[in-house]
């Protein structure tokens, strides 16, 4: 993340909507993000946070509307800017936490010593050699943190990222996105009880549905 | 080392540790060749006359086997989201799966495939001719089971249906494959059938993953 | 997943499908039962094969439409995938039972009308008859799809990559096939009098096969209406 391309950064979302089956989740929905700024997504179950944030990953396809990434001007649109962290752990039951962390670290290119810090800044050290079979749904839920820290990214996609995480869990996450913030990333996260300081809300549930005509 | 290169890795080292690896397929087609003499009798002209075919059609199968598992589980815990949503193009990750299961898997049972061959009553002198046709085929097989793998994935039970959509794809290389088999059991010329059979591998290789890409695609979506 | 904006509108297809739908099955079945009548009664029998070589005037036909219909959804496939057009996945999907039915007559056909040349009801030397063998498991396969995905969006995007996939393998299929057969030379053959009810014959599958397949896409719209309608119920009243 080079200065100039991340405090230029820039989310534009327009006329999105949302469609599930013969459903519209939502529709009309525009936004805008910059560099530092982080957005928390409200709303009940399946009111269409997790499709939301599956649109901005490109992992589903939205119905309507666009979405736009651009940074010094430019578009940015081509996944690396991102880093997308779901409701699932992506935690492999038979590799240990070290060997998983050790993974992304090299799938993204960097060194094995990234990872170890990272692992000690999830609050796993001592945890390294448990397979993932043998770790709690919260140390689960901190081993996925770890691909957010072995690759600096400036945009942050977070599906319920507190979820399984104790109260020390969700201080960790809250000063992982107050860092990520601070140096100029942007952080777009559905979220169930205590969001981030400073954040703009949006409440899903409260977009227009419809079904398809 | 990145991206797919990293993720190859990582399905070789799973492929080998969960689930005891090859040992299931290799067990599979070691029994599949074992009941051949009961179903076509033992002596040795039915065997020779059989045993090449059913051993090539038992490869096959054998091949399909782990195909069900291949994308399955990382779509089940998110991994294959995790990827997806990196940017990484999904191409790169159906070959780097693939090859890494073929590896596991299909270099297996080609070394196992000399014995079941001489227990089928092939000639001896052929049995390093049997090991490269069935890394060739076993290629070939792994590649084109990996589309039918894509678009049964998130099917709970998709094996039968991977089975279905993959068998006409086989076609090709269970008729040169065979072909070259029998050539080799009565000592004439396998070139040609050999070559073919390796024409067909290739094509599954270079073109399975573009098909597969887009049917993951449509798994995540 | 996106249902194209097709779906907003479809009456211009619903209204403007609904005397084409019925006419060509209609007009389809006319003709196909004036080209089996040609066939059975007045074109004289074949110098070589006799009476049994009048099935030809149902089989080759049948073969050709066969092919015809695959050319049909990869068409549809392709657009379905290039510009994702719901419409074009319906149409798929509505041709898929037809085209299994008409390679089913066919290969049922071909094998009644070898056997007095081969002496068995099927003859794996015979590269054409073996190459649409596979094509019937394509067919299969590609309905299969459509059954076991979850929703329909995914069915069609599944559904289409396999078509493709076929598609891009069916040459390849009917060579090694072809060259398999070569091995154990063996063919149908008749001698070239007379064929006009097989062109008869031909014209009307392609007209039945149209009509057929626009009232496929007619019921299968109807019925996802019938669901949209249930959900915006769903939507105002939930």
């Amino acid at each position: 993340m080079t200065a100039s391309s991340v405090t230029s950064l820039v989310l534009e979302v327009e006329n999105l909507a949302a469609a599930r089956g013969l459903r519209i989740l939502f529709e009309g929905l525009n936004f805008r993000l910059s560099a530092g700024e982080s957005l928390e997504l409200r709303g009940h179950n399946g009111s269409g946070k997790s499709t939301l944030l599956r649109i901005l990953a490109g992992l589903t396809r939205q119905h309507a509307g666009e979405v736009r990434y651009s940074g010094a001007g430019q578009d940015q649109n081509d996944g690396a800017e991102r880093h997308y962290l779901g409701h699932l752990d992506a935690v492999k039951s038979s590799e240990t936490a070290a060997e998983q962390a050790a993974f992304w670290a090299r799938y993204f290119g960097r060194d094995v010593s990234v990872a170890i810090d990272a692992m000690k800044r999830v609050g796993l050290a001592g945890r390294e050699q448990v397979p993932g079979r043998g770790l709690s749904a919260g140390q689960k839920r901190r081993l996925a943190l770890v691909r957010l820290l072995v690759e600096p990214r400036p945009v942050w996609l977070l599906d319920e990222p507190t979820a399984a995480l104790d109260i020390e869990g969700r201080g960790l996450v809250g000063q992982l996105v107050a860092e990520h913030r601070a140096r100029g990333g942007m952080v777009i996260a559905a979220i169930h009880g205590e969001g981030f300081e400073g954040s703009r809300t949006l409440d899903v549930s409260a977009l227009p549905v419809g079904a398809l005509t | 080392m990145s991206g797919s290169v990293s993720v190859f890795v990582r399905e070789l080292k799973l492929a080998w540790s969960g689930g005891g690896g090859a040992a299931l397929p290799v067990g599979f087609f070691a029994a599949a060749c074992s009941i051949t003499p009961f179903a076509v009798g033992n002596a040795v002209e039915n065997l020779k006359i059989a045993g090449p075919g059913v051993m090539w059609i038992a490869l096959a199968l054998s091949s399909l086997l782990p195909m069900e598992r291949l994308f399955q589980a990382d779509l089940e815990d998110g991994t294959l989201d995790a990827y997806a949503g990196s940017g990484i193009g999904m191409e790169g990750i159906a070959f780097a799966k693939t090859f890494a299961h073929w590896i596991a898997t299909g270099i297996p049972l080609a070394i196992i495939s000399p014995v079941l061959w001489i227990m089928l009553q092939g000639p001896p002198e052929a049995s390093l001719f049997v090991i490269g046709a069935s890394l060739v085929g076993s290629a070939a097989f792994f590649f084109f089971g990996s589309i039918g793998a894509g678009l049964a994935a998130g099917m709970r039970r998709g094996g039968l249906l991977i089975a279905l959509i993959t068998l006409p794809l086989y076609v090709p290389t269970m008729i040169f494959g065979a072909a070259a088999l029998y050539a080799a059991a009565t000592g004439e010329a396998w070139t040609s059938s050999l070559m073919l059979t390796g024409a067909a591998a290739l094509f599954g290789v270079a073109t399975s993953p573009f098909a597969a890409a887009m049917a993951l695609r449509t798994a995540i979506d | 997943m996106a249902v194209m904006s097709f779906f907003h509108n479809p009456h211009r297809f619903m209204a403007g499908s609904k005397w084409f739908a019925w006419g060509f099955t209609a007009l389809g079945v006319v003709v196909i039962l004036i080209g089996v009548y040609l066939g059975l009664f007045v074109v004289p029998p074949d110098a070589v094969q006799g009476d049994s070589a009048r099935i030809m005037f149902v089989h080759v036909p049948a073969m050709w439409l066969c092919l015809l219909v695959y050319a049909f959804m990869v068409g549809a496939s392709v657009i379905s995938i290039v510009w994702r057009h719901a419409l074009a996945d319906v149409a798929a999907k509505s041709a898929a039972p037809i085209g299994a039915g008409v390679t089913a007559l066919g290969l049922i056909t071909g094998s009644i009308w070898g056997y007095p040349t081969w002496g068995t009801w099927w003859e794996w030397g015979d590269a054409r008859l073996v190459s649409v063998l596979v094509l019937f498991f394509i067919y299969l396969g590609y309905m299969a799809i459509w059954q076991a995905m979850e929703t329909p969006q995914k069915a069609a995007r599944a559904a289409a990559i396999l078509c493709l996939a076929g598609a891009v393998n069916l040459p390849i299929i009917h060579f090694s096939v072809e060259w398999f057969a070569t091995l154990h030379q063996v063919s149908m053959k008749a001698s070239d009098e007379f064929k006009y009810p097989m062109y008869v014959v031909a014209l009307g599958y392609l007209a039945l096969f149209g009509g057929l397949t626009l009232l496929n896409m007619r019921a299968e719209i109807m019925n996802t209406r019938a669901e949209m309608l249930a959900q915006r119920r769903q939507v105002i009243t939930g």
